[in-house]
């Protein structure tokens, strides 16, 4: 099984337009089921053969979609995001980087109020391998599985997902969150999906430094999940300072840094990576393990 | 984006926020002129973008006009070191001429935003005019926090739960609470990532005060305000990052002698770190984006290159949709066209990849070709030994 998307999830594109539909193609190769999508003025014609309405409303009228994919720029991404929240759409994922994040403070507080999942901004978006691909990332390098990957980097998720296929260990669903400083899906709530779904067995969580999403992802981890757990914190040796200011920091309550990070995981009893390059075989040795009890 | 003191003064000033009278001056002269006018004793604040100037001596009271022109001509041009600057310090070029007020106490207020909460919180405290991150560890008590819900404002009743909490006497209260409430709608208005006045003043003759101010703005949302981009002080950052950022890339020099070039920030650090476990230092930090075109690599290779230090490097480029082969032929491209000399590990992922390699291998320059980040990093300490 997989989690939040699936070879049902029925996909529009807002903000169709050469970008958008780039991607909207590569994602039809892999059999994500794109049923069209929305570019204001555009209504009325087609793009990749597909039918292009003016507003969210009009296409989940005539097409039903479940879920969308926002490629639409910066300046106006907050509110197409805020319309597929309005037409009440179950999935809404945003490739945009850039969103100023007073924009996102607002469509935060919509999403309190709505049953719209928000995967971004500025992520890679989601796969579920063999089933679909909602976002940027290539389709290739993932194979069926069950390990659920839940990552903040967009490249860096690619980077492990492909340690992972490359030992034979499939995904359930990767999800890129972004590394905004306000997102719709954190890792805490990636991995409490992961966690509630009987055939994803191992969870991979793939953090960087800065802020305290990891700690607190920790924190749930080790209240709440049963299932094997790997982490890898980027950033270990990145250099201090380049400090976000006082106020910043004093709010996060800590510095970010990656030993503050890795402590948390592994407290939880979270099978930290310490090289980039042994993700992959982090989850191989824990799964291994666990499998032999 | 950062600004100066006295910039964020001026914009706090259109909110209604008291600061001191003050002008800022870039020559001892004109220092001279405003100390003239303003009267009696002044000081002489160095405007650079870091804190602790006060410690690195780049505050200064001076008795009269004729001092400030003396102190200014000190501090003018001068390198001030500070805990926020690094060794190298900022040379001064602007100056903050102030009048001196009667402190009767120090307190603190700040903006900025919670991630967890997903809303702006307004702090205040009463320790003022100290490093506030030692108030938040030692007594995280005197910090007081109001959220602003989205789409608001700080409310009155909001503004004066922190006033009175902070212990500003009644007849202080409702200046105080106009000027938080201007504090806020301030930040609010400009898109600001940051806002803090430390200290924010009570005087012994019974009024409050701005006595110092810092605002930095949300990077995403500096194209809706055009009259803040004009405030940018280019000498204050670093003219190899503005190149970089002018490309779309983000560079950041570091002091080791392996020089990289990734895409992405995340797959950027974690490159980082693997070299640093097969024994070498980063040169620098440089995160190519998504896109990493032909014209891209070549800026990448020049920034980066510009660093003497740069004795190997490494490009770890997971392309992903991106073809291998448009990266390869890019890369040569580049490396021709500005005649690198330095050895260079490629670590490409992608499709086309056999056909990449190919490319690299018939170009007849200094390519090694790795697989994997682990084999990279080795192979790129070594060359840089």
């Amino acid at each position: 099984m997989s989690i939040l998307i699936d070879e049902t999830t029925r996909v529009i594109v807002q903000g169709f337009g050469k970008q958008g539909a780039f991607h909207a193609e590569q994602c039809l190769q892999y059999g994500t089921k794109i049923v069209g999508g929305v570019t204001p003025g555009k209504g009325g014609t087609r793009q990749l053969g597909l039918p292009v309405f003016d507003t969210v409303g009009q296409a989940r009228r005539e097409l039903e979609p479940t879920a969308s994919v926002v490629f639409v720029p910066p300046a106006g991404a907050a509110d197409a995001i805020l319309e597929a929240v309005d037409a009440g759409l179950a999935l809404v994922v945003c490739i945009t980087e850039g969103i100023p994040t007073r924009d996102m403070i607002e469509v935060r507080r919509f999403l309190e109020r709505s049953r719209t999942r928000l995967i971004g901004p500025n992520c890679p978006g989601v796969i579920s391998p063999g089933k679909s691909k909602i976002g940027i990332m290539p389709g290739y390098i993932h194979r069926p599985g069950t390990v659920g990957l839940v990552s903040r980097s967009g490249t860096l998720t690619y980077e492990a997902v492909a340690q992972l296929t490359a030992l034979g260990i499939g995904q359930s669903t990767c999800i890129g969150i972004g590394g905004d400083p306000i997102i719709g899906t954190n890792f805490v709530d990636a991995i409490r999906l992961f966690n509630q779904d009987p055939e994803t067995r191992a969870i991979v969580m793939i953090g960087e430094i800065g802020g305290t999403a990891e700690e607190a992802a920790a924190a749930w981890v080790r209240e709440n999940v049963r299932k094997p757990v790997v982490g890898f914190i980027a950033g270990q040796t990145a250099p201090p300072g380049r400090r976000m200011g006082h106020a910043g920091a004093i709010i996060s309550g800590g510095s970010g840094t990656a030993a503050e990070k890795i402590r948390a995981l592994e407290e939880a009893g979270i099978g930290v990576a310490s090289s980039p390059a042994d993700i992959g075989a982090t989850v191989l040795k824990l799964i291994g393990k666990n499998s032999t009890t | 984006m950062k600004i100066h003191e006295y910039q964020a003064k001026e914009i706090l000033r259109r909110y209604g926020v008291p600061t001191p009278r003050g002008e800022a001056a870039f020559t001892a002269e004109q220092a001279f002129r405003v100390a003239e006018k303003l009267g009696g004793k002044v000081v002489i604040k160095a405007q650079i973008h870091a804190g602790g100037r006060g410690k690195g001596g780049g505050v200064k009271i001076a008795g009269d006009a004729a001092e400030a022109r003396q102190i200014a001509s000190q501090i003018l041009g001068m390198r001030l070191v500070t805990h926020q600057t690094g060794p190298e310090g900022r040379i001064v070029e602007r100056l903050l001429i102030e009048e001196t007020l009667p402190i009767e106490r120090e307190l603190y207020l700040g903006l900025a935003l919670d991630r967890s909460l997903g809303r702006t919180v307004f702090m205040a405290s009463s320790a003022g005019g100290v490093e506030i991150e030692e108030v938040a560890r030692q007594n995280p008590e005197l910090i007081l926090k109001e959220t602003i819900e989205p789409g608001t404002r700080l409310r009155p009743y909001q503004a004066r739960r922190l006033a009175f909490g902070a212990g500003i006497p009644a007849p202080l209260a409702s200046a105080a609470v106009a000027a938080m409430i201007g504090v806020a709608e301030a930040y609010q208005d400009t898109d600001a990532s940051l806002a803090e006045v430390n200290p924010f003043i009570l005087t012994s003759d019974g009024k409050i005060c701005a006595l110092d101010a810092k605002m930095n703005f949300d990077d995403n949302a500096l194209y809706r305000h055009p009259e803040l981009v004009e405030l940018r002080d280019r000498k204050e950052e670093d003219p190899l990052e503005v190149e970089a950022g002018n490309h779309g890339l983000n560079y950041i020099k570091l002091d080791g002698n392996v020089g990289c070039m990734v895409n992405g920030a995340g797959l950027a650090m974690a490159t980082m770190d693997i070299i640093k476990y097969a024994g070498g230092n980063p040169a620098n930090f440089l995160d190519v984006g998504g896109g990493a075109s032909a014209e891209q690599v070549k800026n990448a290779f020049r920034i980066l290159l510009s660093d003497p230090n740069v004795k190997a490097v490494l490009i770890n480029i997971f392309g992903g949709i991106l073809r291998v082969d448009t990266l390869a032929a890019g890369v040569v491209q580049a490396a021709r066209a500005l005649e690198i000399h330095v050895p260079i590990v490629l670590r490409l992922e992608g499709t086309n990849l056999e056909k990449g390699r190919q490319i690299l291998a018939e170009s007849g320059l200094d390519f090694t070709v790795a697989t994997g980040m682990q084999e990279a990093a080795e192979k790129v300490v070594q060359l840089a030994q």
